[in-house]
């Protein structure tokens, strides 16, 4: 007999048990369909938050001011500008693997032009933090260095503000205003996407670092040369812990911080908490497909009970085969076949559902959906193979069945 | 060389009650060509007999050679080989296979025997022919008549060409006229050179053998030769006998 003629008899069979051979098959659609959802929901969310780290620059370390003790009271981050743009200065120059240290002031504003209005964040900075970022213009240029000393009032937008302030029109050379400063548009920033937080990172403008002090926040640059943080970039990832040591006891000596107080700022690695970011996702993922995996072993065993109940039922016939000539090998084959066949179907079914269930789940979230031909033809193999493991013990039972007590039973 | 030979031949089947002895060391010889019923009481060891001479059991005692085969020697795929090209089987119960039709019924035997479909095919609605079923061929047995479905059962038996029929009960489900043309069967079989065993309790159904073997208690009682009644005459005296009520008057 022929694999594929095998093959037709086994769906002939599975067909006379229509009702029941889907209930059993259920089993295995679920879990195949599980494991194909939940693997590429798993990996789906990895990639975002890979993706994320991506889009923040690699090898980051964030230097928050704040965190002040006054009067036995601690205050949290940010609480304070101890920071200044010397300090980022002085951690470029004298911090071994910085390869970038940016300044940075963050505030929002409303943004006008011409009738329309955008409130946005404001980032003052300069040219370190597009380094940092490894993040460049899509059209236009990014500051001169002459129009940071100067801070001249010129601004790089993000591709959101462009749109929603200046719809189709080509922003650059443009005109508009932020608290009423005119402020000219030399550059529009390539897109970038969702933060890890759920941010746009593309609604932003930027100016020179002094100009945001002066013009928008309002400050008096000769006197106040603070900023909210410093970002800094090392070399490597090896670089970072010793360049975060280093950092820090650079700023305690410049800050003149007895060794009794505590740091007056905060070193935030970011390049850990991605990595910690990637494992958690990590671990969900395999969570998540450990789970599906015991509903596809729920699965084999719903084959095993129905093999073996068709196997009880089909004693005659098994005997008759054996009478005309049939080998054990012949009815072990019959019933493996049949079982595989059962689990395959369901896995094909399944794959179907989990695809969709995959490419639903993924526009809902708004992950990138990962869905490998990899991971299908593993379930179609895992399939085949829980229809060969749990079919094996009712398929051996039914072959050692004695002809005479097979053919005598009713 | 007979096609059967039997030697000191037993059967006892060991039970937690105690032992039970089927068949106590029988010997005989079955010559091919022969046409034999096997007949005795319930539990005389008819059914015990046919089992091991059909190959689908093993003697506990004594040696069986089939066709010059020492049978005890064989390994189970051995049997299955030996049932599948020399022995065919017709039970009481027909035992088709309820979801096919009598066509693929009858290529199961081929399908162990690994010949291809076409040939299978044609073969298979050959033998049904044989049985007069070639328009019920693609019929399932549950549309058949019962010695329809015997008769597609013996052309199952047939179909691999064997030397050997072994019928277990043949006509025990069947009325007496659907019997006697099965027997018709038998014996046109039987004319063209395959050799024949049936086991019955049925006297009626014994006339028709050309040897009668009567079993008691595991042993054999007699083995009686002689002239079998003819099961394709009496049908035609049946067609054509008058009605009854004529018959009275
Ligand atoms: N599987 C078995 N286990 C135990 N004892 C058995 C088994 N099969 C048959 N026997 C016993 O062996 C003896 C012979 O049985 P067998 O079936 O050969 O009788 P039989 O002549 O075919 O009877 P019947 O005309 O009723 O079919 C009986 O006493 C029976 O109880
Ligand atoms: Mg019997």
């Amino acid at each position: 007999m022929s694999l594929w003629e095998a093959i037709r008899s086994a769906l002939s069979a599975i067909g006379a048990n229509a009702l029941r051979s889907a209930l059993t098959m259920l089993g295995i659609i679920i879990g195949v369909a599980a494991v194909i959802a939940m693997v590429a929901i798993g990996s789906g969310a990895r990639e975002r938050v890979t993706g994320q780290i991506k889009s923040l620059g690699a090898n980051l370390a964030i230097i928050q001011s704040g965190n002040v003790t006054q009067g036995g009271v601690r205050l949290g981050a940010g609480a304070s500008s101890t920071l200044t743009d010397e300090d980022a200065r002085a951690v470029l120059a004298e911090v071994e693997n910085v390869t970038a240290a940016a300044p940075v002031i963050v505030t929002r504003a409303q943004a006008v032009y011409a009738g329309t209005n955008w409130s946005t964040q404001i980032t003052a900075t300069d040219l370190d933090f597009f380094t940092a970022r490894e993040w460049g213009v899509a059209e236009g240029r990014l500051f001169e260095p002459e129009e940071l000393r100067r801070g001249e009032i010129v601004a790089v937008i993000g591709q959101t503000v462009a749109k929603n302030l200046f719809g189709e029109q080509d922003p650059l050379d443009q005109m508009f205003r932020i608290r009423n400063v005119p402020f000219k548009v030399i550059g529009v920033m390539a897109p970038k996407g969702q933060s890890a937080l759920g941010q746009d990172q593309d609604d932003v403008i930027f100016v020179p670092l002094d100009t945001g002090r002066r013009r928008i926040i309002g400050r008096n640059y000769a006197r106040d040369r603070s900023v909210q943080t410093i970002m800094v970039k090392f070399a490597s990832e090896d670089a970072i812990a010793p360049g975060i040591a280093d950092t820090t006891a650079l700023l305690r000596q410049r800050h003149r911080l007895p060794e009794d107080q505590d740091d007056d700022f905060i070193v935030r690695n970011l390049t850990e908490i991605a990595n910690t970011a990637t494992a958690a996702a990590t671990t969900l993922s395999w969570l998540l497909a450990a789970v599906a995996a015991v509903s596809l072993l729920v699965g084999g065993i719903g084959i095993m009970n129905i093999m073996l109940v068709s196997v009880t039922e089909r004693t005659r016939e098994i005997g008759l085969r054996l009478a005309v000539g049939a080998r054990q090998r012949d009815v072990l084959a019959q019933f493996l076949i049949e079982a595989t066949t059962l689990a395959t179907i369901g896995g094909a079914v399944g794959i179907a559902l989990g695809v969709g269930a995959a490419l639903t789940i993924a526009r809902i979230a708004n992950w990138p959906s990962v869905i490998s031909i990899e991971t299908i033809l593993i379930a179609v193999g895992v399939s085949g193979m829980i229809g060969v493991f749990f079919g094996f013990y009712p398929a051996r039972q039914a072959a050692r069945l004695d002809p005479i007590e097979a053919l005598r039973r009713e | 060389m007979a096609l059967i030979e039997v030697h000191e031949l037993s059967r006892i089947y060991s039970l937690d009650s105690g032992s039970v002895i089927a068949l106590d060391r029988v010997s005989l010889e079955i010559e091919a060509g022969d046409l034999v019923a096997v007949m005795g009481p319930s539990g005389s060891g008819k059914s015990t007999f046919m089992n091991l001479i059909g190959c689908l059991d093993r003697p506990t005692g004594g040696h069986y050679r089939l066709d010059g085969v020492a049978v005890e020697t064989l390994s189970s795929d051995g049997l299955a080989e030996l049932r599948n090209r020399k022995l065919g089987f017709v039970f009481q119960q027909f035992n088709l296979l309820p979801r096919v039709d009598a066509c693929a019924n009858v290529e199961l035997p081929m399908v162990y025997a690994g010949r291809d479909r076409k040939i299978r095919r044609e073969k298979a609605l050959a033998a049904l022919g044989r049985v007069g079923l070639a328009e019920r061929a693609h019929h399932r047995p549950m549309q058949l008549s019962g010695g329809q479905q015997q008769r597609v059962a013996i052309a199952r038996a047939l179909v691999n060409e064997p030397r050997l029929l072994l019928a277990d009960e043949p006509t025990g489900a069947l009325d007496s006229r659907t019997a006697l043309e099965i027997l018709a069967l038998f014996q046109d079989l039987n004319h063209e050179g395959v050799t024949v065993v049936i086991v019955t309790h049925d006297a009626e159904v014994a006339r028709h053998a050309r040897r009668v073997i009567r079993f008691r208690d595991g042993h054999i009682l007699s083995d009686q030769r002689q002239e079998p009644a003819d099961a394709r005459a009496a049908l035609t005296a049946l067609d054509h006998a008058p009605p009854a009520a004529e018959v009275a008057a």
